[in-house]
């Protein structure tokens, strides 16, 4: 591990990736404060920069910078002017809202920053433990274990999708596994389900698509509903009196020890991620708070803004878990990350770190660093970023859909891309209308053809579907997916309790 | 009927032309040497037909009891002419006017067209304001893309 962390430490100390870091933090921090533009819209429009660099490490460590300061920027906006632009961070209003409008709003982003900096921290040193463990036992994995592992984790996602919506997620998953086989795959060299359509021979472009899901369903309720850009009350706020004082700190260095771990955890999960990690983390902190601090939560506390914020933040790297070593992604932002892989040619699993040490510990040693220039470039540039803030939504809104526009035209070099990403838009949008999680199916989308790859592996092995039977774990994995399906909706019938609303976008 | 079951009543349909498409008459092209492996182009899609044509029913039919209350943050599709929907459909409409008129027009001028219009939909009326911003945004996005990404944008008409 120690020789990893070294050719790690060469590789995100050079001086072009360290510029990565710092550029993909300030990116992300800018455009995630603008409402509209979670950490998946981000990310996608700038994979192109991101493949244009040629350097798998440095794509990465870019990327995972913007990750970082999007839901960075996204807590901001969250305390500032109470408008989240991602659901990871809607539970750091709560808390944060409230300080803002006592005045303390510098305290409540130096609280915020502090805790997302020990929650990443404490996650990157997590991930330093649990990824390389992880990696040796997947080695072991053979297609049909595969194969099971990620129909384990597309249940999984759909099974976390919330109480009475497992059906719901479940055929948005089928919806994007199907979207994933029309066109000409590399395992048969036919095309397929393309109704003659040329455009489509290569399939749908995995950013149009993302675009399509993230961005334009985002923008157009911007448009439908003015009140949800919340932006009219931001330029009042006057940020100053960045320090907190050792009361506070002591008071919230065992939440954010606690949460930090906790959200860790959750995030390695796929489909919680961080929207889960963070209210979760708000709910248990309040009901293990003592009674009179108890009462302060939702009216300004620091414990409860420190909760969300740290567990968060765990989580983002938390998900990176799978993705590095399992090549599976738990999340719509890790989903995207993966599509970016697969289109720098490096193949995320267990064999990464094998064959690619210098990106698989670049990645880590750069979370570390993503963390502290959060801490230290960012913070104290906030009140001057927060001005995005006042930015009118006249002009905000034709910009979004601009550059959605434009990371799908720069992917694939076509305006028959940009209908398509127009009708996908709405379509997205009316799904949304009606309640459909949209994030399980763009994942179904991009593990699609991995799926059927080794599933194809595993029949031609075994000659026929025996397959599943011939492995104990791969039986064992496949049952634990219909456990993961069929438990959720038994619980509902029986307990009728929770009901936290959950959103994409984290 | 709700949306969601409606949604769900098209994704079974598109199931069914999707299954019926591995099941029958997807195979009829495959080389015979093809024929001997077992497992064939069509092999995955019939699971997922008949995995989505399940799922589908399941919603369709009510089987499952969602408890999920509405966002307050959410938009209540049964009041969408409440909303300010003349903007949002003339937005999508002019993206797909920029689609049709980024070749013919060039990137450069259908751009600044595209972020002018779209403010005016909004509801701005600083023409000169829109208007430089929507030259510098343009002129700043094709530098960006074309010298310094390396992607070609064609700028003006008289680019080939």
């Amino acid at each position: 591990m120690l020789e990893g962390i070294l050719i790690g430490l060469g590789t995100a100390f050079s001086i072009t990736n360290i510029l990565m870091v710092i550029g993909g933090c300030l990116i992300g921090t800018f455009i995630g404060m603008l409402p509209g533009l979670g950490p998946m819209s981000i990310i996608s429009i700038m994979i192109p920069v991101a493949i244009s660099l040629g350097d798998p490490s440095a794509a990465l460590i870019l990327l995972a910078g913007v990750y970082y300061g999007a839901i960075f920027g996204g807590s901001t906006s969250s305390i500032l002017i109470n408008a989240p632009g991602v659901a990871s961070t809607v539970a750091s209003s709560f808390d944060g809202y409230p300080l803002a409008r006592q005045g303390k709003a510098g305290k409540a982003l130096t609280v915020a920053a502090i805790s997302s900096f020990m929650g990443g921290t404490i996650g990157a040193i997590l991930l330093m433990v649990f990824a390389p463990a992880l990696a040796s036992v997947a080695l072991l994995f053979h297609s049909a274990e595969y194969f099971a592992l990620m129909v384990v984790g597309l249940s999984a996602i759909a099974a976390f999708a919330g109480s009475g919506q497992v059906g719901k997620a479940l055929m948005m998953t089928l919806l994007g596994l199907i979207m994933a086989t029309v066109g000409e795959g590399a395992l048969f060299n036919l095309p397929r389900f393309t109704g003659g359509i040329q455009d489509l021979q290569s399939g749908f472009g995995f950013i149009t698509l993302a675009m399509a899901m993230f961005a334009m369903p985002e923008a157009i309720f911007l448009v439908l509903d003015p009140s949800r850009s919340g932006g009219d009350d931001g330029k009042s706020q006057e940020i100053k009196d960045l320090r907190i004082n050792r009361e506070e700190a002591k008071s919230i260095a065992p939440v954010i020890g606690r949460q930090s771990v906790q959200g860790f955890l959750i995030g390695v999960l796929p489909g919680a991620g961080a929207t889960i990690a963070s209210f979760l983390g708000y709910a248990v902190e309040r009901n293990i708070a003592p009674k009179d601090e108890q009462e302060q939560f939702g009216k300004g506390s620091i414990k409860g803004l420190a909760a969300p914020e740290s567990a968060n933040n765990a989580a983002c790297t938390g998900s990176f878990v799978p993705l590095l070593t399992l090549g599976i992604p738990g999340s719509g932002t890790t989903a995207i990350l993966l599509g970016a892989l697969i289109a720098l040619n490096v193949s995320p699993g267990p064999r990464l770190m094998v064959d690619n040490p210098s990106i698989f510990w670049a990645v880590i040693i750069s979370m570390y660093l993503g963390n502290l220039i959060l801490l230290i470039l960012n913070l104290p540039l906030i009140p001057y970023i927060a001005k995005v803030l006042a930015v009118p939504r006249n002009y905000l809104i034709p910009f979004i859909l601009f550059f959605t526009l434009m990371g799908a035209y720069i992917g694939q070099n076509n305006a028959t891309e940009l209908l398509l990403l127009t009708g996908m838009g709405v379509i997205a949008t009316i799904l949304r209308f009606a309640d459909y999680p949209l994030a399980p199916a763009l994942i179904g989308f991009i593990l699609g053809s991995m799926l059927e790859d080794n599933f194809a592996r595993s029949m031609q092995l075994a000659d026929g579907i025996g397959f599943i039977l011939d492995r104990p774990m791969t039986l064992g994995l496949l049952v634990l997916a219909i456990i993961l399906v069929i438990l959720p909706s038994y619980r509902v019938r029986r307990a009728r309790a929770r009901a936290e609303g959950v959103a994409d976008g984290d | 009927m709700a949306l969601d079951r409606v949604i769900a009543l098209i994704f079974l349909l598109i199931c069914a032309v999707y299954g019926y498409t591995a099941f029958f008459t997807m195979d009829a092209g495959l080389p015979p040497f093809m024929r001997n492996n077992p497992i064939w182009p069509s092999t995955f899609p019939k699971v997922l037909s008949v995995l989505g044509i399940l799922t589908a029913l399941t919603i369709v039919l009510g089987l499952e009891k969602s408890n999920h209350t509405a966002e307050v943050a959410e938009i209540n599709y049964r009041k969408l002419t409440e909303y300010k929907l003349g903007q949002a459909v003339s937005l999508l409409l002019l993206m797909v006017a920029y689609a049709f008129a980024l070749r013919p027009i060039g990137f450069l001028a259908s751009t600044t067209i595209f972020l002018v219009a779209g403010s005016a939909i909004l509801g701005e009326r600083r023409w000169v304001m829109m208007g430089v911003i929507g030259v510098i945004a343009a002129g700043f996005v094709w530098y960006l893309v074309d010298e310094v990404l390396g992607i070609f944008m064609r700028p003006l008409p008289w680019f080939v």
